[in-house]
């Protein structure tokens, strides 16, 4: 291990010695100074999302199996980012709440672990490391979802979780070893030039797709998602929804249009067909929502149906507007969740009922949450409708008019959720409002990043431009040449 | 930064300044009411500046800019004015001007009001001065969402309800609307050239017959809904009827006009062969929309659903007249766009101060009120035989040119339709007289209304600046017809070389 070795291996090497510094601070603080832990994690996080900022080459190491280059340099930092809000939303609820169970150490650990896990896995260059990446960020995430053992409804939503990921891990890890016995190797190089259209083939992309698509909560392998939603704690729930499922969606793209570009005809359809139904399901389903982050869990389905828009270019301008998109949900996803979040904290209701007349008591909160819903409705300027649109004009581009139509259908269907909340917040009065409170200043500075995020995203196009230009050169040229013949 | 933009930063500017120091009714209203006049004065600044432009500039637009935005979409802030569009920026000048004397004493939430309501104000400036189908569409859905909110804090009656089913009519219209968009854009290198917003980039290229007939019934309709054309009108009554007041007029008087522009500028200048197609099958909507919102007219006594169903069926004349694919009957879509504008803004104005006094909007439970506002019922007989099509007044003017260009069609078809369009004026009579006589003339029916509050300063001038122009169209309309007539020649060319053939 050199230098140079520890430069491309930046961002994993310093979370790794982030996490045993915690490890290491938890056995040395007492019980009375373990509230000061927050701000020092925090802290040193943010040293770590800025030192992410540097620039980075291309390399590889470990002969291949990981492999680091300008886009998944700047998703790791889009990941930082939002791990960084999700930190400073969740400060307060760790002072408050969480310090009598003597916790605090472990939720940075474990969040920590999860985040290392996902930067594995959207680096790997072979199934192996891809493999150990997913499962190193699933398995810390169980443990959070359960976080607050004595919560009835937190250790049912881990046990969901644990059951359905394990699943998932089976059938992908299952999926994948058909796709070793067709390509006869692991590494992604590999398998793209041996790899021939096959019915096993295609049986082990399809299980492989249906074990991710867990992560990514598509339909029809969605249903733990409402549940452990709404069992885990916020914060868990917003990382659940941002952060696992953004790299998620991007490893999967990755691997479709690098990897198994040979099948590209059949898991086209497969997105096809996915796309459709995750839009559908999700919105049909947060339509008659009551509680906010069930609520939420149905719109995050509905959002990753959208973000297949995306994979089914199959070119440069999928993976540019997927992850333009990814970037901006976190954003606007989180600022939804903060918002919940930090009412939760407060007052612990959670029904869209309690929200009734919110604006006349907390007109600050209920701006960010309508900014918030705004964007993820794709309402302009605001930045979730740049996202939206480059998407259709992504699926458009390959001439899928039908599916960029019964997106904008979605579109409307979501509008009359996402309003719903405003209705509750702006139109509607209440005897028995939630009344006034003042956020800290970590949870106030949390919101405010994804405020000033979702307002100037979209409209700051150089941004895009420069997603654009990293997105250049991923998919192989000499490979599609070759398929080609 | 140029004249055009500056129509745009003023509103938004506006809504900065409220936001920060815009607290209680007297200093939002205050800020509101330079922001508009501002806004005024460029309109104004804008229409003679344009006017002396024209005299030695010849092209299309005037003022152009264009930067680049998205550079791999190449899409672009692209903006330039016609005579259209000056006039119908003028109108909208005039009608948030005369919004805000309206509003001068709204209760609730006074600082979110008006911010919403410039807000929107900014979206339909924006749209009007885009030439670019992204920076359209941007702006016009920046018009539509405040709607919800406006009408959903500060309506009257079923407002959450008819919040909703207008903001999901019309947002469900704007995606429609983007697949069309995303079609042209995806048709615009046909000839080989690069991908393009830009419409007269677009309308150079020769995009084949078939796509043509596939994408202008979607743009089409995505633009007609917020015109309000049958069956897609139903948003239109109810959302009218719960607006407030400066928001029913701003609604009414601008909001419902992005539909034909849209379908002018957008529609029937890049698809000609499309419209060409498809105009006899929605002519025979326009022309149902038409009769049906007259006659659903004349059975209801709510005033603001009188209005509303009126100008469905006014606004059904606008498409109808654009479908009739003659400059003649353009140039009266086009007039009668600017004259049921001001004419139904001064008619919600009016309703929003009777109401204001009498606290029903039933004419049934009204009556001899001339005798007692005598100001305001007189200017309601004015302005109700504006929308008669009064010679004299800017109905006629409008209603005179698109039925002297839909006449010039001589088959049956287009025959039939017109003869039942022209017998809606007689309808419009119809609902017009009966609320005029049964609300207004007569004697004093009712007691408590017999001491009602004289018209004060605010509702005058809010009143004068809508009934000036409707009065002045109707005298002169040369200038304005010649400034119109001018710019629709080239947007015209298109259909006119299919016609021809």
């Amino acid at each position: 291990m050199n230098i140079s070795n520890f430069l491309v291996m930046r961002h994993e090497i310093i979370l790794l010695v982030l996490i045993l510094f915690m490890l290491v601070l938890e056995v040395f603080t007492t019980t009375k100074n373990k509230k000061k832990l927050i701000n020092v994690a925090i802290g040193l996080f943010l040293i770590h999302t800025i030192i992410g900022f540097f620039p980075q080459e291309t390399a590889s190491l470990f002969g291949g199996s990981f492999k680091t280059y300008g886009l998944v340099h700047f998703f790791k930092n889009v990941l930082n980012f939002g791990v960084l809000i999700i930190l400073l939303q969740s400060a307060d609820w760790l002072r408050d709440k969480v310090a009598a169970y003597n916790k605090i150490p472990e939720f940075f650990i474990l969040l920590f672990s999860s985040l290392l896990g996902m930067y594995f896995m959207i680096s790997s260059g072979d199934f192996l490391m891809f493999y150990i990446g997913l499962e190193l960020s699933t398995l810390p995430l169980i443990a959070l979802i359960a976080y607050n053992s004595h919560d009835q409804r937190a250790t049912e939503a881990g046990i969901k979780m644990i059951l359905s990921a394990a699943l998932a891990s089976a059938i992908s890890l299952f999926g994948i070893s058909m796709l070793y016995a067709t390509g006869g190797s692991l590494y992604f190089e590999s398998i793209a030039t041996s790899l021939h259209e096959s019915n096993l083939a295609i049986f082990g992309m399809v299980l492989f797709f249906a074990g991710i698509g867990f992560k990514i909560s598509l339909a029809p392998f969605h249903f733990w998602t409402a549940d452990v939603y709404e069992g885990a704690p916020t914060q868990i729930t917003s990382y659940l929804s941002v952060i696992s499922k953004g790299a998620a969606v991007f490893i999967l793209m990755i691997i479709l249009f690098t990897v198994l570009p040979v099948l590209n005809e059949t898991w086209k359809i497969v997105v096809y067909i996915v796309a459709i139904a995750t839009m559908f399901t999700g919105n049909l389903f947060a339509l008659r929502q009551q509680n906010m982050k069930r609520f939420l869990a149905y719109s995050s389905i509905a959002q990753a149906g959208f973000m297949l828009m995306g994979i089914i270019n199959a070119d440069e301008l999928g993976i540019s507007t997927v992850v333009f998109f990814v970037l901006i949900y976190i954003f606007s996803n989180l600022g939804a969740f903060g918002v919940v979040q930090a009412i939760i904290n407060q007052t612990g209701k959670e029904n869209m009922e309690d929200y009734k007349g919110l604006y006349r008591t907390n007109p600050m909160l209920s701006l960010v949450l309508l900014l918030a819903l705004f964007s993820l409705a794709g309402i302009p300027p605001i930045a979730g409708f740049f996202g939206k649109f480059f998407l259709y004009t992504a699926a458009a581009q390959k001439g899928y008019f039908i599916l960029v139509f019964i997106a904008v259908v979605n579109v409307t269907i979501s509008l009359y959720y996402y309003l719903l909340p405003v209705r509750a917040m702006f139109l509607e009065t209440s005897e028995n409002p939630i009344p006034y409170f003042k956020s800290k200043n970590m949870m106030r500075a949390g919101l405010l990043l994804t405020v000033v995020g979702v307002l100037i995203l979209g409209l700051y196009s150089p941004l895009y431009g420069y997603i654009v230009e990293l997105s250049k050169n991923i998919i192989n040229p000499d490979l599609l040449t070759y398929l080609a013949k | 930064m140029d004249i055009l933009t500056l129509l745009v930063v003023v509103p938004f500017l506006t809504v900065l300044v409220l936001i920060f120091f815009g607290k209680g009714l007297v200093k939002s209203r205050t800020i509101t009411l330079v922001g508009s006049l501002v806004q005024f004065g460029l309109a104004l600044n804008l229409l003679f500046a344009y006017l002396k432009e024209r005299a030695i500039n010849d092209s299309i637009m005037l003022f152009s800019r264009d930067i680049m935005w998205f550079k791999s979409f190449n899409i672009h802030y692209a903006i330039g004015v016609d005579g259209v569009s000056v006039a119908l920026i003028l109108l909208t000048a005039i009608i948030v001007l005369a919004g805000v004397f309206i509003s001068w004493k709204i209760d609730q939430l006074p600082k979110e009001f008006f911010i919403f309501l410039v807000i929107l104000a900014a979206g339909v400036y924006g749209f009007f001065i885009s030439v670019d189908l992204f920076t359209m569409f941007v702006f016009y859905e920046i018009a539509v969402i405040p709607m919800y909110l406006l009408i959903g804090i500060w309506g009257s009656g079923p407002r959450e309800n008819s919040a909703m089913k207008l903001t999901l009519m019309l947002m469900g219209a704007s995606a429609v609307l983007l697949v069309g968009i995303l079609g042209l854009y995806f048709n615009s290198n046909a000839d080989g050239g690069a991908l393009t917003f830009n419409i007269f980039e677009i309308a150079k290229v020769h995009i084949s017959e078939d796509t043509q007939r596939l994408f202008f019934p979607i743009v089409f309709i995505g633009f007609a809904v917020i015109g309000a054309l049958f069956p897609f009108h139903t948003w239109s009554p109810s959302g009218h009827a719960s607006a407030p007041t400066a928001v029913s007029m701003l609604h009414a008087g601008v909001l419902m006009k992005l539909g034909g522009y849209g379908i002018f500028r957008v529609a029937m200048f890049l698809l000609p062969a499309g419209a060409l197609y498809w105009t006899n099958f929605f002519i025979v909507l326009a022309v149902i929309g038409i009769v049906y919102g007259a006659l659903a007219a004349i059975k209801q006594t709510d005033l603001k659903y009188i209005n509303a169903y009126s100008s469905v069926s006014h606004l059904g004349m606008v498409l109808f007249a654009l479908l009739m694919l003659n400059k003649t009957a353009w140039n009266g879509a086009i007039l009668q766009s600017l004259s049921h504008g001001f004419m139904t803004a001064l008619f919600f104005a009016l309703i929003g101060m009777i109401y204001g006094r009498t606290h029903t909007r039933d004419a049934t439970k009204m009556g001899g009120l001339l005798k007692i506002i005598p100001f305001i019922s007189m200017i309601y007989v004015v302005a109700g035989l504006a929308s008669l099509g009064l010679p004299g007044m800017s109905g006629f003017v409008a209603e005179m040119n698109i039925f002297a260009g839909a006449f010039q069609h001589t088959d049956t078809f287009h025959r039939v339709a017109s003869i039942l369009t022209v017998s809606a004026i007689v309808i419009t009579a119809v609902y017009i007289l009966r609320v005029v006589g049964m609300m207004l003339m007569g004697p004093i029916r009712f007691d408590e209304f017999k001491n009602l509050p004289k018209v004060t300063w605010y509702e005058r001038v809010g009143i004068y600046l809508l009934l000036i122009p409707v009065v002045g169209i109707g005298i002169a309309p040369m200038w304005l017809s010649n400034m119109i007539m001018d710019s629709i020649e080239p947007f015209f060319k298109g259909v006119e070389v299919l016609i021809n053939k």
